[in-house]
C-alpha cells in the first residue's frame, strides 16, 4: 500500500480545492462542539428564568426562548443529540445494508431477488412519509426514529453495495482467493467489502445530511424527541408560532446550525468523492 | 400497436408494487409493537373493554384472516373511521386531498419552469460565474430544511415587508371558497369567475408553493445540467454543428432532448421528496391538506387516519410515477424497440 501518495492525493485534494478544505474544518468544529457541548455554555439549557422571549444581546447570544432559556446554550447542547440520533442512524443503515447488499450481490439467484423486490417496495414509498409511519406504528420514541431513519436509507447503502460485489465477485483476486481455500463468508466480508469500501464511504457522507434532515423533520412534526429537550427540529417548531410576531431568533438559530450541519455534510461528500473516487469528479 | 402494448405492460408492472405497498402498510398496525385495542379504547380502558374492542376490529383473528378482512374494506374504500374527526378517514382524505395536490402540482411545476433553464444554462456557461450560481443554489437547496425556509420565507415577506398574508390556510377569511368543480381554488375561481377569490388564494399558495419548489430545485437542475452536459458533449450534436445547423438550432432539437430523458427519470425521487416535504410545508403554512391531517393523527396517536394516510401517499406516488413512466414511453422511441 502507497500509504504515503494517498496522503499525498488527500493534501492534494484539500489544498486544491478550498471548499473541501472549509467543510472538513466546519466539521471538525461540529464535531468538537457535538463533544464538549455542554460544558462550553454558560447557561443550563433547561432552566427556565422570567426574561422571556428577549432579542439577542451580550448576555444571550441568540436571545431567550418563550421560556427564558438560553437559545445559544440550547442550539449549542443539541448539536449532540442532532449527531447522535443521524450518525446511529447512518451507521445502522450503512452496516446492514452493505451486508444485505453483499450477500445479494455475492450470492445471487433469488437471494438478490428476494432483496431486490424488498428494497423497490421500501422505495415504492414517499421515504419521509414512510419514516413517519414507521414511528407512528412503533411507538414515538428516539429510538424509533433512528430505526425508521436507518430503513428509508437502507435501500441506497445495499444498492451501492450489491453493484460494487457483483463488479468484483468474478475478479482475478477473488477466485485467488477462492483456491487458496477461504469461505465464502470470509472472502465476501474480509476481502470483498472492504474493498467496496471507498464508494460506500461517499454515499456514507452524503446521506448524513439527508438523515439529519430527515430526523429533525420527525422531530419537527412532534416525533421522536420530548418538548424539554434541546434539538433543532423541535426548537424551530415551538419558536413556530413566534415568528408571525417578529421574534426571529428562536427559529433562525436552530434551523440556522441544522443548514449548517447539513451543508457541511453535503459540501463533505463531495471531497471525499475528489479523494476516494477521483474520476468521479465533475 | 406496439406503443399500446409497453404502456399496457408498464400499468400492469405497477400492481406488484401496490400489493407490496399494502403487505407493508398493513403490517405497520398489525405486527409492530403496540396495541391498537388499547389505542382505540382510549386511557380509561378497564381490560373487558379493551377485549372486545379487539374482538370488535377483529384483532383477535389470525394475521391472514385479518388481512383477508383488510383487503375487503380496502375494496369497499374503507379505511375505518378517523378517531380525532370521528369522521371516515377515506371521507377525510378526498376532502383534503385537492389542497395537496394543488400545492404539489404548482411546487413542482414552479420548480421545473426554474430548474430546467437555471441547469441549461449552467452546463452552455460551464465554469463560469452562472455555473458558480447554479452550484450555490443547487447545495444551498438540499441542505435547507424545507420547514425552515418555509418560516424564513414568513418572516420576510408576511412579518416584515407585509407583501403576503398570514400563513393560515388556502383563503383569506374575508373569501369564501369557489364552487368547487375541481377543488383546486385557483381553477375553481376562474371558472366561478370570481377574480378576487383568485387573487387571494394566489397571494395564499405564493409562499408554501415558493418553500416546497426550493427543495426540489436542487436535483432538477443538478440533473439537467449533467445530461445537457453530456449530449452537448456528444457526437450527435458536434455532427449537427459540423453540417452548419446554428448553434441555437442545436441546443434546442438536437441537445435539449436527447438531455430531458434522464431528467424526467430524475422526476421519480423528485415527487418522493416533494411529497415528504408537503407535510412539513402544510404544517409550516396551516395548509388544511392530507399533511396537516396525518400531522394531528399522529400526535392523538390516531392509527387508522395515519395508516390511510401513509397509504394515499404511496399510491399518490406510484400513480406520479407511472404516469412519468408513461410520458417517458411516449417521449422516447427506443423504449419501444427495448420492451
Amino acid at each position: 500500500m502507497a500509504n504515503s501518495s494517498f496522503l499525498g492525493h488527500v493534501h492534494y485534494v484539500v489544498t486544491s480545492n478550498p471548499v473541501t478544505l472549509m467543510a472538513m474544518t466546519l466539521f471538525a468544529i461540529i464535531v468538537l462542539t457535538a463533544i464538549l457541548g455542554p460544558s462550553l455554555v454558560a447557561y443550563d439549557p433547561l432552566a427556565t428564568t422570567s426574561q422571556a422571549l428577549e432579542p439577542p444581546t451580550w448576555q444571550h447570544w441568540f436571545g431567550t426562548d418563550h421560556l427564558g432559556r438560553d437559545v445559544f446554550s440550547r442550539v449549542v447542547v443539541a448539536t449532540r443529540l442532532d449527531l447522535m440520533i443521524s450518525v446511529s442512524a447512518v451507521l445502522l443503515s450503512f452496516v446492514v445494508g452493505a451486508s444485505l447488499g453483499g450477500i445479494a450481490g455475492y450470492w445471487g439467484g433469488w437471494l438478490d431477488s428476494t432483496l431486490g423486490r424488498m428494497l423497490d417496495t421500501i422505495m415504492a414509498f414517499p421515504l419521509f412519509v414512510l419514516a413517519m409511519g414507521i414511528v407512528a406504528a412503533s411507538g414515538n420514541t428516539i429510538q424509533n426514529v433512528v430505526i425508521a431513519t436507518a430503513i428509508i436509507n437502507l435501500p441506497f447503502y445495499a444498492r451501492v453495495a450489491r453493484a460494487e460485489v457483483v463488479v468484483r465477485r468474478q475478479s482475478g483476486w477473488v477466485l485467488a482467493a477462492q483456491l487458496a481455500g477461504n469461505g465464502p463468508w470470509r472472502i465476501l466480508f474480509g476481502r470483498v467489502l472492504p474493498n467496496a469500501l471507498p464508494p460506500m464511504m461517499v454515499q456514507i457522507s452524503l446521506n448524513m445530511g439527508w438523515a439529519i434532515l430527515n430526523a429533525a423533520g420527525l422531530s419537527f412534526i412532534g416525533l421522536g424527541v420530548r418538548a424539554p429537550t434541546a434539538e433543532w427540529g423541535i426548537m424551530v417548531a415551538e419558536g413556530a408560532g413566534y415568528i408571525v410576531s417578529g421574534e426571529w431568533w428562536l427559529v433562525i438559530f436552530p434551523g440556522g446550525a441544522l443548514m449548517l450541519a447539513v451543508f457541511t455534510f453535503n459540501l463533505l461528500g463531495d471531497g471525499l468523492r475528489d479523494i476516494f473516487d477521483p474520476q468521479r469528479r465533475t | 400497436m406496439g406503443r399500446v402494448l409497453v404502456v399496457f405492460k408498464r400499468v400492469m408492472q405497477a400492481i406488484p408494487t401496490i400489493v407490496g405497498i399494502v403487505i407493508i402498510t398493513f403490517l405497520l398496525t398489525r405486527a409492530l409493537p403496540g396495541d391498537p385495542a388499547a389505542f382505540f379504547a382510549g386511557p380509561a380502558a378497564t381490560p373487558e373493554s379493551i377485549a372486545e374492542i379487539r374482538q370488535q376490529l377483529g384483532l383477535d383473528q389470525p394475521l391472514p384472516v385479518q388481512f383477508g378482512r383488510y383487503l375487503l374494506d380496502l375494496t369497499r374504500g374503507d379505511l375505518g373511521q378517523s378517531m380525532t374527526t370521528g369522521q371516515p378517514v377515506m371521507a377525510e382524505l378526498i376532502r383534503r386531498l385537492p389542497a395537496s395536490l394543488e400545492l404539489t402540482l404548482v411546487a413542482l411545476l414552479l420548480s421545473m419552469v426554474i430548474a430546467l433553464p437555471l441547469g441549461i444554462l449552467a452546463a452552455t456557461h460551464q465554469d463560469t460565474w452562472i455555473d458558480q450560481v447554479c452550484r450555490f443554489v443547487v447545495t444551498a437547496g438540499v441542505s435547507l430544511p424545507t420547514f425552515f425556509t418555509g418560516l424564513l420565507l414568513v418572516y420576510v415577506f408576511y412579518f416584515l415587508l407585509g407583501w403576503s398574508p398570514p400563513p393560515l390556510g388556502r383563503l383569506d377569511i374575508l373569501y369564501l371558497p369557489p364552487t368547487q368543480v375541481t377543488g383546486f381554488y385557483l381553477i375553481d375561481a376562474l371558472i366561478a369567475g370570481e377574480f378576487d377569490v383568485f387573487w387571494s388564494a394566489l397571494k395564499q399558495l405564493a409562499l408554501p408553493a415558493i418553500t416546497l419548489a426550493l427543495f426540489t430545485l436542487a436535483p432538477l437542475a443538478r440533473m439537467t445540467r449533467a445530461s445537457m452536459l453530456q449530449s452537448l458533449a456528444s457526437d450527435y450534436v458536434r455532427t449537427a454543428r459540423a453540417c452548419g445547423l446554428s448553434y441555437g438550432k442545436v441546443l434546442r432539437t438536437y441537445a435539449l432532448r436527447n438531455a430531458l430523458l434522464p431528467v424526467i427519470t430524475t422526476l421519480g425521487m423528485v415527487f418522493s421528496f416533494s411529497l415528504g416535504a408537503n407535510v412539513l410545508v402544510e404544517k409550516v403554512f396551516s395548509w388544511p391538506g392530507i399533511g396537516s391531517f396525518a400531522i394531528e393523527a399522529l400526535v392523538a396517536s390516531d392509527y387508522a387516519a395515519v395508516q390511510g394516510f401513509v397509504l394515499a401517499m404511496a399510491l399518490l406516488f406510484v400513480v406520479l410515477n407511472l404516469c412519468v413512466d408513461l410520458v417517458y414511453t411516449l417521449v422516447d422511441p427506443r423504449v419501444k424497440i427495448d420492451g
